[in-house]
């Protein structure tokens, strides 16, 4: 691995896939918040006819005209995307569908072409297809190093307008910005996001560099700017690790180890976040489910109205199944809140028959809360956890409530539990 | 800005279509100052439309509209504007107050970023609504009510003179159907025009002073007390009405 970082022209290579990884994670962010997944899909596809074209039209392989005719029909196709959806009754993904095929099917139909002619093989175009960071040379990189940055210049300057346009493009013409004008800015910086990776990458894997990073993003954070920035480490990473895999396991070609790579940060992502990743949600999910067979013992104990109460009487109570209940009693064992004392009786410790009558009242001013709309407060009824979390007005209007409830309705067993939870009447 | 004798809102002989087929014909209407505006009409009837219209973001295939006597592209610091709730995601990465400081890019314009003192702006305007003390909650995190009165602070944070709303009251719980009346009644005392795309005929008169009937065409407007009456509700909701509980209770009674 060592090896790697003596050699100069490894060393352009590395910095390439870094950059091409920065730069298509900063604006795949735009385009994944703009619901514009496919796109780098199709601007990738439809860039082959355009570097084809510009090699024969100016029979060089300057990479700066390749990159031009490319950038060229990236945008004529993002055009007819547009065209056809507005124009047509065809819906968003049958025009993916049919601009990506037709633009790459017409690139194809230009390579085959310069393949079989005069210029022969050494055209080496075809390194586009699958891509090629090996070719990449100091020139190249130089390019796209400086092209990476006036993206970045340019989305660091047009942030708050951008990002206006992903949130609520209606509401940004209504405020006088040109959003129309604004989409194809973001389509142009994209393209150019694009193209500037299709040597290293190729257009089949583009995709998957622009879009892949911001979606991992997306998990770790609730602000735009950090998960950009979030998003550029993550696409210059994945170019990282992808590149000196590759040095490492020679035979094995970068462009497809730097989606590798990506993926695998997007699935750690998915299952790991914090907030937003698989296990998070599934804990959060038991959690709750915890928590609400909790209160429904709770409930039933408090309504039982004796601190030591039988299996069989909870049961009957709380509409659980005794193995449910003896789960939840067990735990509570361990935890020294619950006392077994002769079989199948178990005895509650003072702190948590506190909890239990605190529980049931809270469930008694929810339940007014939900019925009575008028309540006035600053809180929402979601931010309530326990019976603390009530500010003292609102408890006062609850109780108030629930007073009335129970001299109009259902008066006996409402009665009943409020005694319990010693509310004087 | 404020010239008395022109008024805020005029619409002259305005239609809008889509592919052909029209969705508002010949809409003639000079809204009175300072008065809350109901839009009322069925389903499909324009009602979002029309103020889409009036916002330019819609090209009109006939008529003219201004504000206070000019088009709309040269009155836009003085209109403020409430979309539909469900017209965005809210999954997006941001807080409340970030939305509402989005009411301020107008003023802002290009490059600028908003500064401490329009970030106090923002949170007077959620304080308006009842809801700073959610400033930086992630906005997915908001029941629909609550992302309702961001919306509702947003345009406030605008400062304009003329606002228009569209469905504001729509699948919103009590707390947030009471922080948009008084919202209401604060910007009438300031002589402020709203305009309110509402569905809600039992409302209708208590919200407001006046209203626009509409169905592809505008069918009466005026003070509510004249206007909403039983024979204009049947022009404008034409069968339709029969099947409204409570119908005759709801009508004012001149």
């Amino acid at each position: 691995m060592l090896e790697l970082f003596r050699d100069a022209n490894a060393l352009w290579v590395l910095a390439g896939t870094t950059l091409l990884g920065i730069s298509s994670g900063v604006l795949g962010s735009f385009a994944f918040l703009r619901k514009r997944g496919l796109m780098g899909d199709v601007l990738a596809h439809s860039a082959l006819p355009g570097i084809c074209l510009a090699f024969l039209f100016t029979g060089s392989k300057n990479p700066l005209w390749l990159l031009i005719g490319a950038t060229l029909t990236g945008l004529l196709a993002s055009l007819f995307l547009s065209w056809i959806t507005r124009f047509s009754k065809i819906k968003e993904d049958t025009a993916l569908g049919l601009v990506l095929s037709t633009f790459f099917g017409f690139g194809i139909v230009l390579l085959t072409q310069i393949q079989h002619s005069d210029f022969g093989n050494q055209a080496g175009l075809d390194k586009f297809l699958f891509g090629q960071s090996a070719s990449l040379v100091g020139t190249d990189v130089v390019m796209m190093g400086s092209i990476a940055f006036i993206l970045i210049l340019l989305v660091s300057l047009f942030f708050k307008e951008l990002k206006l346009l992903c949130f609520d493009a209606n509401y940004g013409k209504s405020l006088g910005f040109p959003m129309v004008g604004l989409d194809f800015f973001l389509m142009l910086l994209l393209v150019v996001a694009v193209v500037i990776g299709l040597q290293a990458a190729g257009v089949v894997l583009m995709a998957s560099l622009l879009i892949t990073p911001a979606a991992t993003a997306r998990y770790w954070t609730e602000r735009l700017d950090h998960m950009i920035i979030i998003s550029a480490c993550i696409g210059a990473l994945s170019g990282l690790v992808g590149t000196i895999l590759s040095s490492v396991a020679t035979k094995l070609s970068t462009g497809p180890l730097i989606v590798l790579a990506v993926t695998i940060l997007f699935f750690i992502s998915m299952f790991c976040a914090p907030k937003r990743g698989l296990i998070a949600k599934w804990l959060r999910l038991i959690q709750t489910r915890q928590k609400v067979r909790q209160e429904q013992i709770y409930q039933a104990w408090n309504q039982l109205g004796t601190q030591t109460t039988t299996l069989t009487a909870l049961s009957e109570q709380s509409n659980l199944s005794p193995a449910q209940i003896r789960r939840w009693l067990n735990q509570k064992k361990r935890g020294g809140q619950v006392v077994e004392g002769s079989p199948d009786t178990f005895t509650l410790s003072s702190t948590s028959w506190k909890e239990a009558s605190d529980t049931a009242l809270l469930g008694l001013y929810m339940e007014m809360w939900h019925m009575y709309e008028d309540i006035e407060t600053d809180c929402s009824i979601q931010d309530i956890e326990q019976l603390s979390d009530l500010p003292e007005s609102l408890r006062a209007q609850l109780q108030y409530y629930l007073q009335k409830h129970i001299s109009e309705e259902d008066q006996a067993k409402t009665y009943h539990s409020m005694k319990k939870v010693g509310i004087e009447l | 800005m404020t010239n008395k004798k022109t008024p805020p809102l005029s619409i002259e002989n305005v239609s809008v279509a889509y592919h052909r087929k029209p969705v508002l014909r010949n809409i003639t209407y000079q809204s009175p100052e300072g008065e809350c505006v109901g839009i009322i009409g069925p389903n499909g009837a324009g009602k979002s439309t029309l103020i889409k219209a009036a916002l330019g973001l819609l090209p009109l295939a006939g008529g003219k509209v201004s504000i206070y006597g000019k088009p709309y592209s040269q009155q836009r610091k003085c209109v403020g504007y409430v979309p539909q709730r469900e017209s965005v995601d809210w999954d997006f990465p941001t807080n409340a107050l970030d939305v509402v400081l989005m009411g301020l890019y107008g003023q802002l314009g290009w490059f600028r970023r908003p500064k401490s003192e329009h970030k106090d702006r923002a949170l007077e305007a959620l304080r308006k609504v009842g809801m700073e003390s959610f400033a930086k909650r992630q906005i997915s995190q908001l029941s629909g009510g609550q992302q309702q009165r961001v919306f509702l602070a947003r345009a406030l944070a605008q400062e304009a003179q003329v606002y228009f709303m569209d469905e504001p009251f729509v699948g919103v719980d009590a707390a947030t159907e009471k922080a948009i009346v008084q919202v209401l009644h604060e910007l009438k005392e300031q002589k402020k025009t709203v305009f309110v795309v509402h569905h809600d005929l039992q409302t209708v008169s208590e919200y407001f002073d006046s209203v626009m009937l509409l169905n592809l065409r505008l069918i009466a407007s005026g003070a509510t007390r004249e206007v909403f009456t039983a024979d204009n509700l049947q022009k404008t909701y034409g069968g339709r009405l029969a099947i409204l509980p409570q119908t005759n209770e709801l009508l004012s009674t001149k």
